[in-house]
Formats: structure tokens, sequence, C-alpha cells
């Protein structure tokens, strides 16, 4: 059985299994790491949105084995950590707006919102309508009015 | 004027109490305080107050459908129970299932209100199936805040009760003279004991019976009715709420099915066992009557192997049929309207809606450790008991030996009325000798899940100028399964339902449509046809569907009386909430207002859940928004606002209530725009979100406006489905003002396939490698 290794949350981990299983399952079934759900394992609903090296990926499209080990996974469960705070600035924006129902889509909801904030504040811009309208992840509650909220309310605390 | 429902026992009693009902109060035998309550007196049937009586109430305007699962509920839902632990805190196991409505929080708030607790100090968990409570556990028909209120806050009540009368006898002084605080009875001279040092003291060692009031409402409620965040949105923003799907049991390995290409196919032989327990990770594999199960170290490894499973297989109950053959058959057994009178005006239409997909975000899933003489099952069932029974006799074993618990789940919309992926765990189980862990694909809850089934409703109206003489409303749909508990209940209470010698789907059918105007003789009927679809409850049932061709054919009529759509409803609607609702949207839509060209306003309203709700929206159909390039997607007409004006009789919590609006609102939006299913050759086509066009950040309107009219009642309407019928009422009424066309088909682009189907084989499609070239 191969083994790969990786650094989950900051810590350095390492998995015993068969190199095509992808990312979602190491992290679901063998290292119980529940935050990325799975809602279609096609690359479509976002709901397992991660940060690979810091970029937003859905590690139900991508096999244990092109992860290296020097390579940084951040789920949800690590969000916090990356601005040194019990919460990240968008989840206290989810919070304020009371934005969850069902709740399952929202940790990639917000992966997707921080890593989409962070690149336009790296360009200098604004967050527009036309941004909003870009973000692929699907609530099946509708909560989509409340996260435009949220996202810009968090934005301005990052 | 009005001929609403709402306070059956005290019209006068203020908002936010519950008139003066009487129920019976259990002080229970237990090491700490705990209580229960039960309903005393059958609900008082409201009388209906007699309006301008043109056109008879319909039965659903009288008794609805969570009327008569109230009713139903009646002479066992004495079985909640609040409990104070040793830390001061109360625990409450509901017995409604949490699927993202809210219920969890509501109910936390009439504890807390009621106890003098914070919010946080109440847990509230899911109980188990309780096979005593019978009907009283099925969550549905947006029914659960409007049943558990009264018996809650009284239970609620009760324990404040009993840990006052523990601190005053232990300080030997009256407890009126005692006063409590956010967990601590108060000694007029200052002292105080937390509910956690009086909970043992409280307790009794003999279950006694007491009898008490509802109680009356607070004219200063510190929580209820007041705006609040959900108990658990910590948990969810961090990741750390733990859905079904998150859940682990010992051995409980992942499992999926390996299923037919057509719809309820069956498995004739699978001719590879070997190859696929060879996979990698594969450790089990079992013929179950829905295909075969595979279980393995890991759902993708399942995914590999549904990948090479080579299957001979059986017919399915709807093989042969697509759009067009279902379009025949529906249209084939159209009742005929009654012949028109010589002379009236008259208005007619013919609407068509295509299958839709209730499926919620976390997939169908199910926990089964089935044993030789017992069985567990986890799964987030809304019918807990009738899930329990049919588990037993698959199994041959007692019903005591069979233990369902209840997870909150990732959503349901209606799915888990159905417990047909438990079902599928427990077989799996019991056929591979070990606990599983079932889920089904993205993939599999589409093309084998629960359909809203395909519709024709039917309509005409008569009118003389100024006058509507008739309306009829033939509804005509593929049938509707309800095996999963209304049935019983609707069985059990017949003899108090308004309306007899109907079926089951009719007796749904007229305990929940109902027309909100004066249209003299009034006709709406459903006509079922027998076609095997696997069918179900979405959200709203019939009244999307019903609603839209209503209020379309509304408009059609006030055209035809020279009238603008708001002046003609203000003069025909029957019920006064409804037409303030009507007017507060226009006031505050800027109804009227002069739009360019492609773009219009539309209007709907509707009764539900003894709510009223007007929604108000603006719909783009401009060349340039229809024709967006959407990647992998559909564009199309964009709603750009909307204005959702509601009377909620008693908003609980007004921003849970406001967030179910929302919801409501992105499903009626997707419904009359962009979401449905393609039938095949007996195979439904859609396989991703990618292809089942629910609504998406780029078709969300921009601005949704929520207005709550003032609290007009003392009891709580039923919210979560409410907004769902006048949304795509009125999206397909601002679509044909925009357009100058009225659609007749819904969702307006179903005709255009936007998406390349998945193959029929695998069922599951491999999940794909190239992710990192998106980062």
């Amino acid at each position: 059985m191969p083994s790969y290794s990786f650094i989950l949350n900051g810590e350095q981990v390492s998995v015993d299994c068969d190199g095509d299983v992808r990312l979602l399952w190491v992290l679901r079934d063998i290292l119980a790491v529940t935050g990325p759900k799975y809602g279609c394992g096609l690359r479509v609903c976002r709901a397992c949105t991660c940060f690979y090296n810091g970029l937003p990926f859905n590690p139900c499209s991508v096999p244990v084995s092109q992860i290296k080990p020097t390579d940084e996974i951040t789920t949800i469960e690590g969000l916090p950590a990356t601005v040194n705070k019990p919460l990240h600035p968008m989840q206290q924006a989810w919070i304020d707006y009371d934005v969850a129902q069902c709740g399952y889509c929202q940790p990639g909801q917000i992966m997707t919102a921080v890593a989409l904030v962070k690149q336009i504040q790296a360009e200098g811009g604004e967050i527009t309508e036309a941004d909003l309208d870009g973000i692929r992840n699907i609530c099946r509650c509708g909560t989509y009015y409340r996260i435009r909220e949220a996202i810009i309310a968090g934005a301005k605390n990052m | 004027m009005t001929e609403h429902h709402r306070s059956p026992d005290d019209p006068d009693s203020p908002p936010g109490g519950f008139g003066r009902r009487r129920l019976l109060g259990y002080l229970l035998a237990a090491p700490t305080l705990a209580v229960g309550v039960q309903y005393a007196s059958a609900l008082a049937r409201p009388q209906a107050a007699a309006a301008s009586i043109i056109t008879l109430p319909e039965p659903e305007q009288i008794f609805d459908l969570g009327d008569a699962q109230d009713l139903a509920a009646l002479p066992t839902s004495g079985l909640i129970t609040v409990v104070v632990n040793a830390d001061g805190t109360a625990s409450f196991a509901a017995i409604r299932t949490e699927v993202g409505q809210g219920m969890t929080t509501a109910i936390a708030m009439m504890i807390a209100e009621y106890m003098d607790l914070e919010l946080d100090q109440v847990t509230i968990t899911q109980a188990d199936a309780r096979p005593e409570l019978i009907f009283n556990q099925l969550t549905g028909g947006s029914n659960s805040m409007r049943s558990q209120y009264g018996p809650t806050c009284a239970a609620a009540k009760l324990a404040k009760q009993q840990l006052v009368s523990a601190a005053a006898k232990l300080w030997h002084i009256t407890p009126s003279a005692l006063q409590t605080e956010r967990g601590k009875v108060i000694h007029p001279d200052g002292r105080s004991l937390g509910y956690g040092e009086l909970a043992a003291r409280a307790a009794v060692t003999e279950t006694r019976l007491v009898s008490l009031l509802v109680p009356d409402a607070v004219p200063d409620f510190r929580i209820l009715g007041l705006p609040q965040g959900r108990i658990d949105a910590l948990d969810i923003v961090t990741g750390q709420k733990t859905f079904g799907m998150d859940m682990r049991v010992p051995g409980a390995l992942p499992t999926m099915v390996a299923r037919p290409p057509t719809i309820n196919g069956t498995v004739v032989s699978l001719n590879n066992a070997g190859q696929i327990l060879a996979m990698p990770g594969i450790t089990d594999v079992a013929v179950i009557s829905t295909g075969v199960a595979i279980r393995g170290q890991t759902f993708g490894q399942c995914i590999d192997a549904i990948q090479i499973v080579d299957v001979t297989w059986g017919p399915g109950t709807v093989d042969g049929e697509s759009d067009a053959t279902v379009l025949a058959a529906l249209k084939g057994g159209l009742p005929a309207l009654p012949a028109l009178p010589l002379g009236p005006l008259s208005v007619s239409g013919e609407f068509t809606f295509y299958f839709a997909s209730n499926t919620p975000l976390e997939p169908d899933w199910a926990i089964a450790d089935v044993r030789a003489d017992s069985a567990e099952i986890w799964g987030p069932f809304k019918v807990p008991i009738v899930a329990a029974q049919d588990f037993a006799l698959m199994l041959g074993l007692p019903q005591s030996a069979v233990t369902v618990h209840v997870v909150s789940s990732g959503g349901s919309f209606g799915r888990h009325l159905f417990h047909d992926c438990a079902t599928e765990a427990v077989e799996a189980s019991r056929a591979m000798g070990q606990p599983v862990k079932l889920m089904w694909s993205r993939t599999d809850t589409f093309r084998q899940g629960r359909t809203h089934p395909m519709c024709i409703s039917q309509v005409q109206a008569t009118m003389l100028p100024g006058n509507v003489l008739t309306y009829t409303q033939l509804h005509t749909s593929v049938q509707t399964s309800f095996s999963h508990g209304f049935g019983e209940i609707l069985t059990a209470t017949a003899g108090s339902l308004p309306i007899t010698g109907f079926g089951l789907a009719e007796t749904v059918f007229q305990l929940t449509e109902s027309s909100p105007y004066n249209f003299g003789v009034t006709t709406q009927l459903l006509n079922e046809i027998p076609l095997q679809f696997s069918t179900g409850s979405m959200r709203n049932i019939y009244s999307p569907n019903v609603v839209t061709a209503e209020e379309l054919i509304v408009d059609q009529i006030a055209a035809k009386f020279g009238q603008d759509p708001v002046a003609f409803r203000r003069a025909f609607l029957k019920d006064g909430n409804v037409l303030a609702a009507l007017n507060k949207a226009a006031e505050v839509g800027n109804w009227g207002q002069t739009m360019p060209p492609l773009t219009a306003q539309g209007i709907a309203v509707h009764s539900e859940y003894q709510a009223a709700i007007a929604v108000l929206v603006e719909i783009d159909c401009t060349p340039q928004t229809v024709n967006r390039d959407i990647p992998d997607g559909v564009g199309g007409p964009r709603v750009t606002n909307v204005v959702v004006v509601v009377d909620p009789g008693f908003a609980i919590n007004p921003l849970g209530f406001e967030a179910q609006m929302i919801g409501g609102v992105e499903d009626g939006i997707a419904l009359a725009l962009t979401a449905s299913l393609h039938v095949q050759d007996g195979l439904i086509l859609e396989g991703s979100w990618d292809n089942f066009f629910y609504t998406r950040e780029w078709n969300t309107p921009p601005e949704i406006q929520v207005v709550f009219l003032p609290n007009t009642s003392n009891s709580p309407c039923g919210a979560g489905e409410l907004a769902v019928a006048p949304t795509m009422a009125a999206v397909a009424c601002a679509y044909a003002r925009a357009t100058g066309t009225m659609p007749t088909s819904f969702p307006i682009n179903h005709a255009t396939l936007g998406f390349t189907p998945y193959p029929a084989e695998p069922s599951t499609p491999q999940s794909p490698t190239n992710g990192l070239q998106y980062t």
C-alpha cells in the first residue's frame, strides 16, 4: 500500500492508501476531516472547496497521488488559523447574517468566498455583482441572498 | 373581514399567546427534574367566520393539511419532555426533524423564554423513532411550529414552576414570593439557587399527572418573536456540525449501489462479482433489490468499482417513457372542462409542468447495522416510525428489536419523507453481515430519486362584465406517492375531515389547495395518471403549479376587464389578510412604475399554512440578459428584484422566517425558469447540478426584501413552503407581461436540453482527476 504525505491545516499528515483515491475521501473517510462535503464528486457543486497552497480547489477531483509532501491543504477546520483568530472574518460574517439553513454547503461557500475576496483584493479591486454572479457553489436551500450580503460584509474585515 | 382561523379559543388574546387551551402535564419519575406535556382537549376547530360569502370556502380554508396532522397527533402527543440537567441547562429531544428549516432554534427559543434561560442553556437533540407517538412524528406540511408551540411552551413553564417550588420548599417561603432570572431562582433577600442545584430536589419519584393551561402570552417576550440566529450557526461555519454523512459508526464502511439504466430497473444477474471484490479497498458485494451494493474502505473506491460492474439488468417501471409519451398520457387523461354557457366572456388556459427533483444537497444516506436478533439504523428520517415498522417487517424482527435514530440532515424539501435509502442500507447490511454507511451518488439522487410529478393544470373562468361567475381548475398529474405516513394520518382522521369520498391524493389536494378569489362557483380537482415514476411531495406539493396556473389566468381575466392586475385582485380577494399583503407589496415594490422594454413586474398572492403572502417580482427578459454566456449552465431571464410581504400569524423567529421566505423565493424562480428533469427512454437525463438547473448565483435576484405585516394572530403559521408557489406565479406573470406572451409550459427553458447527459451506465460517473488545473 503506497503512502502519501502532505500538510493538512498546518500539520504534516500521512496516509496509506491507493494513489487514485480522490483527496476528498482521504480527508473524509481516512482522516475523518469532515468539513469538506460531498455534493457531487464531479467538481460541480463545490461543497468540498478547500485551499491547495492557498488557492481554492475541489478535492473531489484530485487523486491523492498528485499531492506532494510539501503541499499545504487547508480545510474549513483550518481557516481560522490562517488569520490567527478563533474565527475567520468571513465565518463571523456568516454568523452575523445568519446565512446558513441546513448548512451542508456553507463550509464550501465560505472557502470560496475567502478565496474570491483574496483574489479581488490582490488585484486591488472591489467586489462587484458580476463577481458574486460568478460563484458556482450551489445552495439548495437558496441562501444566496444572505451569502452575497455576508461576503460583502466579511470582505471589509479581511 | 376575514375568515381566517388563527385563534381557535380566544380571538382576543394578544399576539404571542395560544388561547387558553388546557393540557395534561406530567412530572416524570427521574433522578432529575423531567416534565412532559400532553394535549388534553381536542383542538377546538375554528369556525369560518362569514365574510362576504360570494364563494363558499373550499376545504383548505377551514381545515388544512396541517390541521389534519394536528388532529391525528392528539391522542399521543403527550410525550414531549423537558429535562433539567445538573449543570442548570435544559434538554429537549425534538420529535420533528431538523433539515435546515430552523426548527431546533425555534424550539430552543420557546424553552428559553418560558424557563427563563439563556438560549445557549438549552440543548435540542433529535428523538429516536418513538412508535408510541404514532402520528406525531412526521416532519412535513409546514406543520412543525404549529403543532409544537403550545405543548413545548407549557412544558417549559411547568419545569420552571417545579424549580421555583423546590426552592420555595427549601427556603420555607411561598413560591409567589420568588422570582427567576436566567437560570436562577431568586429569594427576596437576594439569595439565589441555580436550576442545576434545584434539579434533583425538584425531581419526583413517582410520575404524577398535573393539569395546566397553555401559558398566557407574555406581553414583553424576551426571546420569542425577536430575530434570533440559528443555534447551530457556529458549528456550521466551522465545519463542526455533524451531518449524517459525517457520522462514524464502528465498522460501518462506505457503501454505494451500482444502479440500473432505467428508473426502478431490476437486477437479473451480476456477472463479475469476483472482479469487483478484487478492486482496491472493496470488502463486500451484494445484490439488493435496487442494484448491486458495494462496500469499501472509501466512497471513492466504491465509485471506482461501480465503473466496472457488469450486470444484466431487468426492466424498470417506466421503460420506454419519455417527456413526449408522458405528456401524451397526461393529455389523453385530461377531463373535459364544463361546456361554456352562451353569452359570458371566458378565459381558459392549459399549463404543463415538467418533472422536478426534490433532492437536497446532502445526498441520501443511511447507516445500518443488522444483526441476527436486532438492528440499529441511522438516517435523516422525517417519518421515523413508519421507517421502523418497515425495517422490522423486512427483517422479521419484533419492533422492539429495531432502533431507529434520527439525524438532522442537509436539507430535505420532501425527500426524507421517504426512507428508501435506509431500506437499501438494511438490505445491504443483512446481505453482507456487516454494518454499512450507504450513500447515493449525486447522479443517483437525480436519476433514481423522488420527483415532483409532471402535470397539466387546465383552468377555465367565465365572466360577466365586472363579475366572475365560475372558476374551474382541473389538475391532471402523474400520480404522487404518499406512502410515507401522510396516508396513515389522513386515514386516522377520516371522520373529522370536511371532505369525504376522495382518494388519498385528492384528499391532500383538497386540504392544500384553495382559490383566494371570489370567483363564484369554484371547482379545483385533482386527476391522477397511474404512471409508476418515483414521485413524492416536493416543497409545497401541488401549490406551485396550481397557483401559477391560477395567477396567470387571473391576469388574463383582469386584462379582459381592462383592469390593472393589482386593482383587479383588490376587487376580488376574499381574505383581508391576503389583501393587506397585496397592498403592502404593491406599495413597497412600487407597483406600476414604468419599466424598460422586455422587463416587467409581476405579482401573485397565496394563502396556505394559515399564513397570507404576496410576492412582487421584476424580471429582465432583454436579449443581453437572456443570452448571457454561462459556462456549463443556463442564463435566461433574470429576476432582478423581489418583494415578499407576509402575514406570519405570530413569527416565532422573524430571522428564521425570513430565511424560509428567501429560500422559497429561490425555489419559485427555479421552477418557473430553469429547473426540471428530462425523461428519455425510461431514464432521467440529469446527473449533476450543472444539469438540473436549480437557481444559482447568476440567477439569484440581487435584491430580495421580506416585509412582515404586524402579527395578526397568536399562533405561528407554516413558513417552510409558503413562498414557493406565489414566487413561481409572480415570476410567470412577470415573464408574460415582459414578453407579451403568456407562458404555458414550465420551466420556460425546458424545451432546450442545456447539457450533455452522462451515459446511463455506469450509473455513477467517475470523478475527474484534473482538479489541480482549476486552482
